[in-house]
Parts: C-alpha cells; structure tokens; sequence
C-alpha cells in the first residue's frame, strides 16, 4: 500500500470526478447549458496527453545521455498511452463543438493545431517501426521526439492564440476559469484532472512493465 | 606523424560551405533538377487553373514550393557515402556540419524560391499589394524550410533514406512555420498595413530560432554511430 496509494487515489478521483461530473451543481449559461460539464472530462484528457508527452521527452533526453534502454522504453510507451488521451481528447472537444459551435470540426485553429500534434507523434512511431537495430531504432526516434516537441507547443499554445478561435481561452474568448469556473466547479474539476493524470501515468507504468517482461522473454 | 591545426567553427563552416556550393556547381543535378520540377509545377497549376482568387493562388505558390523544398533537401545527406561521412567525422565537428547544411540548403532554397517567384508572377499573374513585403516572407519561407527540413533530413537519412519517410516526418514539423508564412504573404497581398504583420514576424522568427537551437544540440548525438 505504502507505494499504490496514488493508484487508489486515482480510482477514487477519476469515480469522484464522472459522478460529480455528471450530477452535481453547473452554473446555467447561454448556449452552453449542461455541455459546460464536458469540462470535467474534455480537458482532463489534454492535460494528461500534454503531461505524458513531456515525460517522453523528458526520457528521450535521458537515453541520449545514458544510452539506457529503459528510458528509451518509457519514452515510447508515454507517447503510445498520449496518443490515447489525445484522442479521447480530440473526440470528447467534437462531441461538445458539434452541440455549441454546430459543427463537430469547424476549421478552428486549436482543433486543427491538436490534430497535426497527433500526426507528430503518428510519424514518431512510424519512424520508430521503420528502423530494425535497437539502439538506432531509440536514438533516432529520441532525437525525433525531442525535435518535435517544441513544434507541438507552438502548435497547441502559440499558434491559436494568434487567431481567432471560438475555443474557450483562446482569441480574446474568455477561458473557463474567468467567469464559467466558479466555486462549485473547482471541487469536481481540479480532482478530475488529478485523477485523470494519475490514471494515465498508471496505464503508461502498466504498459511499461509489460513490454519489459515481453523484452526479457523473447531474448 | 602529422598534426592538424583545429580550424576554428567558424573556419570550418566556411570550408564545408564552399564544398557543397562545389559539389553541387560540379554536377548542378540537384540545382537543375529543382528548377524543372518547381516551372514544370507552376505551368501544371497555370494551365488547370487558369484564374484564381488571391488566396488560392497565395496557397498554391506555398504548395509547389513546400513539395520543391521536400525534394531539394531530402537529397541533402542522401548524397554522403559512408566512407565520406566518417571522413568528415574526424575532422570537422558536428556542429559546422549542420551549420554549413543549413546555411547552404537556405542559399539552395533562396534561388529556387526566387526562380519560382519570378516565373509564378510572371505566367499567373497576380496583382500584389505590397510586393517587398511578398519578398520578404518569401525570404522568411526559404529559411525557414531550410531550418526545419535540414534537420528532418538527417534523420530520415539514418532511417534508411526512404523519399516517403522524409514527407512524413516533415509536413507535421512543418505546418505551424507554412500557417503563419501563407498568413504572412497574404498579408501582403492584400497591402495591409505592416505593423499589422508584425506579430507574424516575430514568430516566425522565434520559431525558427528554437528549431536552429534544437537541431544543433541533437545534431551531435544523431551524428554519432
């Protein structure tokens, strides 16, 4: 138990978070009504993918000083769990885009900016997959992820701030926490979002672990 | 035994800059090459489309040069043999290597650029508000594929040097550098005032900066087998 409490503490937020989401009190606002509760769901998911990503890198950096396989495994296996919450991330922002912008892709700049970040990483895998040797295969790959990465902040943050964009937060919109995030929606979203870090971490460990076994057994 | 004095870095990026700019006087298959694909490309869009509206042409204009500058600098470590790149190896750093691909990848993509500019606004023409301005972001464009693609380049020659892998790992790393040019030059087509492109500007510029910055940390351990 001593080393599983944030595993447990996920379970309990990520439950908390889906009941409270879905039950507790929202603020009524024009246009948005209940769809203001996709906050509990839409952005932990881009939270987790952003936090994922930045320990790949994290990692990649790490194998290019240590040469250590196992980082270069990690870092691998936080982009394969990231592209996950990114898409959870891409499809929950369509669903809530298609009931209050009318249209599930609408040409909006974040939109567009998340997609091309998911074709990043997309061709961070193909290039891992066209190379044979090990140790290229993650030196390669790690320079790529590396590069990338600061291509996809200005993709994600940069870029939709300089355009008119109807998501919230961007392009002189007001973001959720100036008016829409009162009180009563911090107590379900700060613990959603917790919740969902901590889960992904979970499955990136799981997945991990499971590729190393896999590692050990082939050789 | 014989001992070579180090040349300084900026000593040897001029050494490996005037031996491209040889190589490539030498056989002018890469310089020709691009020049017939980039006014082959322009007639194709010419004769289907005819007449457009600025924006479409202003895109179009990007497109051909997007898909020139994939091919020119794709080729640009796929030419290195084995033998050649261990040579250099030992005794240049690795640092004046991708400065002096960089620097002459930009000059590569500057003519080519320019040649397309020439030959689009010529055949197609196009009126345009404020043509330094156009210039300028087409300036800004060569740098910054050759930023960008340079760097690609390299790894995608590690990989096995396959035409396909260099397109997928660059239009992703591209885009964000294509939307704010495309956005720059029809600024500029319309005439807009220029303080209006000046945020622009100075992303594009920053962005570049950091993809230069990146490319000559990694370049180092990339170079290394």
């Amino acid at each position: 138990m001593k080393n599983n409490w944030w595993k447990a503490l996920a379970i309990v937020l990520v439950f908390y978070s889906i009941v409270g989401g879905l039950l507790f009190y929202v603020p009524a606002k024009p246009i948005l009504n209940e769809t203001i509760r996709n906050l509990y769901f839409h952005v932990p998911m881009w939270f987790s993918m952003i936090i994922l990503f930045l320990i790949s890198v994290i990692n990649s950096i790490k194998y290019l000083r240590s040469n250590n396989e196992n980082h270069d495994l990690k870092a691998v296996e936080n982009v394969n769990v990231g592209m996950i919450f990114g898409v959870l991330g891409l499809l929950t922002g369509m669903i809530w885009a298609k009931y209050t912008w009318g249209e599930a892709w609408s040409n909006d700049p974040k939109q567009n900016g998340a997609a091309i970040a998911m074709l990043i990483y997309a061709a961070y895998i193909l290039l891992r997959n066209s190379i044979d040797e090990e140790q290229k295969r993650a030196r390669i790959s790690a320079i790529y992820n590396i590069f990338a990465f600061p291509i996809m902040i200005v993709l994600l943050f940069i870029l939709p701030r300089m355009t008119d964009s109807l998501h919230p937060g961007n392009g002189g919109n007001p973001g959720f926490n100036a008016y829409d995030l009162d009180a009563s929606m911090r107590y379900v979203f700060y613990p959603a979002c917790i919740g969902w870090i901590l889960f992904s971490v979970w499955m990136v460990q799981l997945r991990y672990r499971i590729r190393k076994i896999n590692n050990l057994t082939t050789n | 035994m014989i001992t070579f004095a180090p040349m300084s870095l900026l000593a040897q990026i001029k050494t490996l800059l005037i031996k491209e700019v040889t190589l490539e006087w030498r056989s002018k298959y890469a310089l020709n090459g691009m020049l017939v694909y980039v006014i082959g490309t322009v007639f194709i869009c010419y004769l289907s489309f005819r007449q457009v509206n600025p924006a479409i042409w202003n895109a179009l204009f990007w497109i051909i040069m997007l898909f020139a500058s994939v091919n020119a600098i794709a080729k640009s470590f796929m030419q290195e043999t084995k033998g050649r790149q261990l040579y250099f190896y030992t005794v240049a750093s690795p640092i004046a290597i991708i400065l002096s691909k960089i620097i002459y990848n930009f000059l590569l993509m500057l003519v080519l650029s320019s040649t397309a500019l020439i030959i689009y606004t010529v055949i197609f023409s196009n009126p345009i508000g404020d043509m330094l301005l156009y210039i300028l972001s087409v300036i800004l464009g060569a740098l910054s594929f050759a930023t960008a693609f340079t760097m690609i380049s390299a790894i995608a020659s590690k990989a096995g040097n396959n035409a396909t892998l260099m397109a997928i790992l660059s239009f992703p790393v591209i885009i964000p550098l294509l939307i704010l040019i495309i956005k720059l030059s029809k600024n500029a087509m319309d005439g807009l005032d220029r303080s209006v492109s000046a945020d622009e500007l100075i992303a594009i510029l920053s962005v570049n900066s950091i993809v230069i910055a990146i490319s000559l940390l990694l370049f180092p351990y990339l170079w290394r087998e």
